[in-house]
């Protein structure tokens, strides 16, 4: 049985972790969840990124994020991700798979996956 | 969409926007009908938006004139021969809105409820700082969830934490396998 014990242990182990993040979110991952995005599949997109930028471990350094609607609904699921210095990076026609791609290629090896990019949706 | 819990997940979407403190989202069901219930505390709407808000081409969106959230849940319920309400006050000293689609579960145009475990997770993850409220109930049995409770536990934690996201998860699913 789940108790709330368990939950008092996660508050303990996150203590320590509390203080690291501060000035942490370089890079912001935001999943657009208005009505076109929840039913082109924004949720397991959402979810998707939620549990691989944790299994990465790049929970200090990535924040994932909800939105409205970013105005390309003819590309949903649209994810756009936002890191200091550098140019805006949108992801169109986003489904799980793709985003644990992105989370493993871009977030961690910082290579943007052109592939799923709108440029190359709209070249 | 394709399963109700989108729907659910869409419209307390709705009241997260209202800067809505308290979310309720209620599901109970009988052997012929599942009903769904989101209310909030949220800023609400007036009376001449709350008659406009089925129209698909009033919504609160700037970026394009339309908003299908209310039409797409109200057709969802009427096409099994169900209904659908929704009361809301802007009033300063009472204000909220509270949504409410009855369906008839064995109408061969009902969309079945699916994921609706990944739809509360979704919220929580997106407005942690929100109490979310969850009861689905079926006969005398329910699944419930209170993020107040878990937030007495937690302390500073936030609720979107994955660790934590991960035990709601976990929790929901144990409760289902009770009912």
């Amino acid at each position: 049985m789940k108790s709330l014990a368990e939950l008092a242990a996660i508050r303990e182990q996150m203590k320590d972790k509390v203080v690291l993040r501060e000035g942490s979110g370089e890079i912001r991952v935001v999943v657009g969840m208005a009505t076109c995005g929840i039913a082109a599949g924004a949720r397991p997109v959402l979810n998707a990124f939620v549990e691989k930028v944790s299994e990465a471990g790049l929970n200090e350094k990535v924040t994932v994020t909800q939105t409205g609607c970013i105005g390309v609904c003819q590309f949903e699921p649209v994810v756009e991700i936002f890191e200091a210095g550098k140019d805006k990076v949108t992801y169109v026609k986003m489904t799980a798979e793709k985003a644990a791609e992105v989370v493993e290629k871009h977030l961690k090896g910082g290579q943007v996956v052109e592939e799923y990019t709108i440029n190359k949706a709209l070249s | 969409m394709k399963e109700l819990s989108l729907n659910i997940l869409d419209i307390a979407m709705n009241s997260v926007k209202a800067k809505a403190e308290n979310i309720g989202i209620f599901i109970e069901e009988t052997d012929e009908t599942l009903s769904v219930t989101i209310s909030d505390d949220g800023c609400g709407m007036s009376e001449e938006m709350v008659k406009s808000v089925t129209d698909p081409f009033c919504t609160t969106r700037t970026t394009r004139k339309v908003g299908m959230g209310i039409p797409l849940l109200k057709l969802a319920a009427e096409q099994t021969n169900g209904e659908f309400s929704i009361k809301s006050s802007d009033k300063p000293d009472d204000h909220g809105t509270v949504t409410r689609a009855v369906f008839y579960k064995n109408h061969i145009d009902f969309t079945p409820l699916g994921d609706v475990i990944s739809s509360v997770t979704t919220l929580i993850q997106g407005a942690p700082d929100i109490d979310w409220k969850f009861v689905h109930s079926k006969g005398n049995k329910s699944v419930e969830l209170d993020t107040k409770e878990l937030r007495a536990v937690l302390g500073d934690v936030s609720l979107s934490n994955y660790e934590v996201i991960k035990w709601i998860e976990d929790y929901l699913k144990e409760g289902y396998e009770s009912i």
